[in-house]
């Protein structure tokens, strides 16, 4: 089977039964998406096919290989973190860290979402959906964080949410700080 | 998983020659599907991935509705301009439903033929008439917090889990088919759920390798419409008891209410006794609570679930008031 992953074109022989999160973590090194239920309650396997978050645990290679996949590996990079992981590091918007990814790529996927309109459950005009803290936390409940660093991760997603389109939030000592500290 | 024959469908027509083999499931979303066939609740020999058919689209359709196809993504449908001005209940009930990793990827049709979510039904090694026709029910005397109150038989519980059917049926939505032999049919969906009496296996009138290819809207009801949902948590959690509600008002009184159920029973729930008891009515406490008795009369709880009742009546109750202001 062929897949493009973060850009990247791959082969890979897999048995039929292979989810993206079994293709990505066995298979192919990409251990990023992380494995937490694999029943699509947790979020932890969350990934970004063509854009849209999924659970990659429910999601058959097989089925998405002409698609394009992005997984944490591809948002941000050693010394150029993503703007969230960014957020997420200044926050403290975790403390084991498992859930981190697929919060960070469910964030992402959110956050497209909430750019294109669509309401949410607790939206009280469907037509013209405002984000706040309700809904970033209803928008990204398919996220568990057994840790419950929850009001600190709604204050990192808000933080990127409220910033300029060209630009991140943090001021130029605190990006070189988390450089640093990453690398 | 039990490993499986994997063919990848073009068109309809492709997909039902497709499935006509023993133990062929389609598979769009997958994300009821495959979660089961992990467990080997579900043990497909073949799937056939209807998931890139050319139905995804919601067009206008010429009576004034909405012809939607089955493989729209729930988080599109929700998010339709089109259904957000005229089908509220509906938008409503899909972002009450699952996550957004979820609703992004599980389709319309997969949506109206999820599986219950009942402990028993997932447990293998427990009893259940559904999962393995015959065995038994080991629903009914155990937990069954989740399970069902009106519809049951002395076979099965379950509850449907959707709460996209729940407004679907609210809105007299008409699902749409295509046969193995080439024909298509409209099924209303009144028509389409079974109650399981002595088959709880057989959960809808489709017959083997029939494919939902669209789902219509009627031209938008009058009235409010709101979906409310009651569960253990305030996200991402089936309903106890759902409540999807239509009701437009004339000179003070209702003139037209469709109420439909979900959390209660096998299906998604409708009663025209419910709606009877309302038309015609002034907006008063006693023509609610009235309503709401006739939801529950033929009600039966199984011990952990006999909350439902109440909380059903209290739910309707509240529903009424908030659409009729009363």
């Amino acid at each position: 089977m062929h897949f493009t992953i973060n850009g990247r074109a791959y082969e890979a022989d897999v048995d039929i039964r292979t989810s993206i999160l079994d293709l990505c973590r066995e298979h192919l090194g990409l251990t990023g998406a992380k494995k937490g239920c694999d029943h699509g309650q947790c979020g932890a396997c969350t990934v970004l096919i063509d854009g849209r978050r999924v659970n990659s645990c429910l999601t058959l290679a097989v089925m998405h290989q002409d698609d394009e996949i992005t997984t944490i590996e591809g948002l941000g990079q050693i010394g150029d973190p993503h703007p969230l992981q960014e957020a997420f590091v200044r926050h403290d918007g975790y403390q084991c860290g498992y859930c981190t990814p697929g919060q960070i790529c469910s964030a992402v996927g959110m956050l497209d979402e909430v750019a294109k309109g669509w309401p949410s459950h607790v939206s009280e005009d469907l037509a013209a959906p405002l984000l706040d803290d309700g809904e970033i936390s209803e928008r990204m409940s398919g996220n568990l964080c057994r840790c419950a660093a929850y009001p600190n991760i709604v204050d990192a997603i808000r933080e990127v949410a409220q910033a300029e389109p060209e630009g991140r939030t943090a001021d130029e000592k605190d990006a070189a700080m988390i450089g640093e500290v990453l690398a | 998983m039990k490993s499986f024959i994997y063919e990848k469908a073009d068109t309809p027509e492709a997909a039902v020659r497709d499935i006509a083999t023993d133990g062929a499931r389609f598979i769009a979303g997958g994300t009821n599907l495959l979660d089961l066939m992990k467990l080997q609740v579900e043990t497909p020999a073949k799937l056939v991935d209807i998931s890139r058919l050319d139905l995804a689209t919601i067009d206008d359709a010429e009576d004034g509705g909405l012809l939607i196809g089955a493989m729209v993504p729930n988080s599109d449908l929700a998010a339709d301009p089109r259904v957000i001005a005229n089908y509220e209940v509906l938008s409503r009930a899909l972002l009450a439903g699952a996550s957004g990793q979820l609703r992004n990827k599980a389709s319309t049709g997969g949506n109206l033929l999820q599986r219950t979510r009942c402990y028993y039904f997932y447990d293998l090694a427990s009893r259940c008439n559904k999962r393995s026709p015959g065995s038994g029910c080991d629903a009914i005397g155990g937990i069954n917090r989740i399970l069902a109150v009106l519809g049951t038989s002395e076979h099965c519980i379950a509850t449907h889990p959707s709460d996209m059917a729940v407004a679907m049926r609210a809105l007299d939505a008409t699902i749409v088919t295509l046969k193995a032999d080439g024909d298509r049919r409209r099924i209303p969906i009144h028509d389409f759920y079974r109650l399981p009496g002595d088959t709880p296996h057989i959960e809808t009138v489709l017959e083997r390798g029939e494919l939902i290819t669209h789902i219509a809207l009627p031209k938008p009801p009058s009235g409010r419409q709101s979906y409310r949902k009651v569960r253990d948590r305030a996200s991402y959690a089936f309903a106890l008891v759902s409540v999807a509600g239509i009701i437009g008002m004339e000179s003070g009184r209702i003139a037209n209410a469709s109420l439909a159920f979900g959390g209660l029973g096998p299906m998604p729930w409708r009663d025209p006794a419910v709606e009877a008891a309302l038309i015609g009515q002034a907006p008063t406490i006693d023509a609610f609570a009235a309503a709401a008795d006739a939801l529950v009369a033929d009600a039966k709880g199984h011990g952990s679930n006999d909350f439902k009742l109440p909380l059903a009546r209290r739910t309707l109750i509240a529903v009424l008031r908030d659409l009729t202001g009363a």
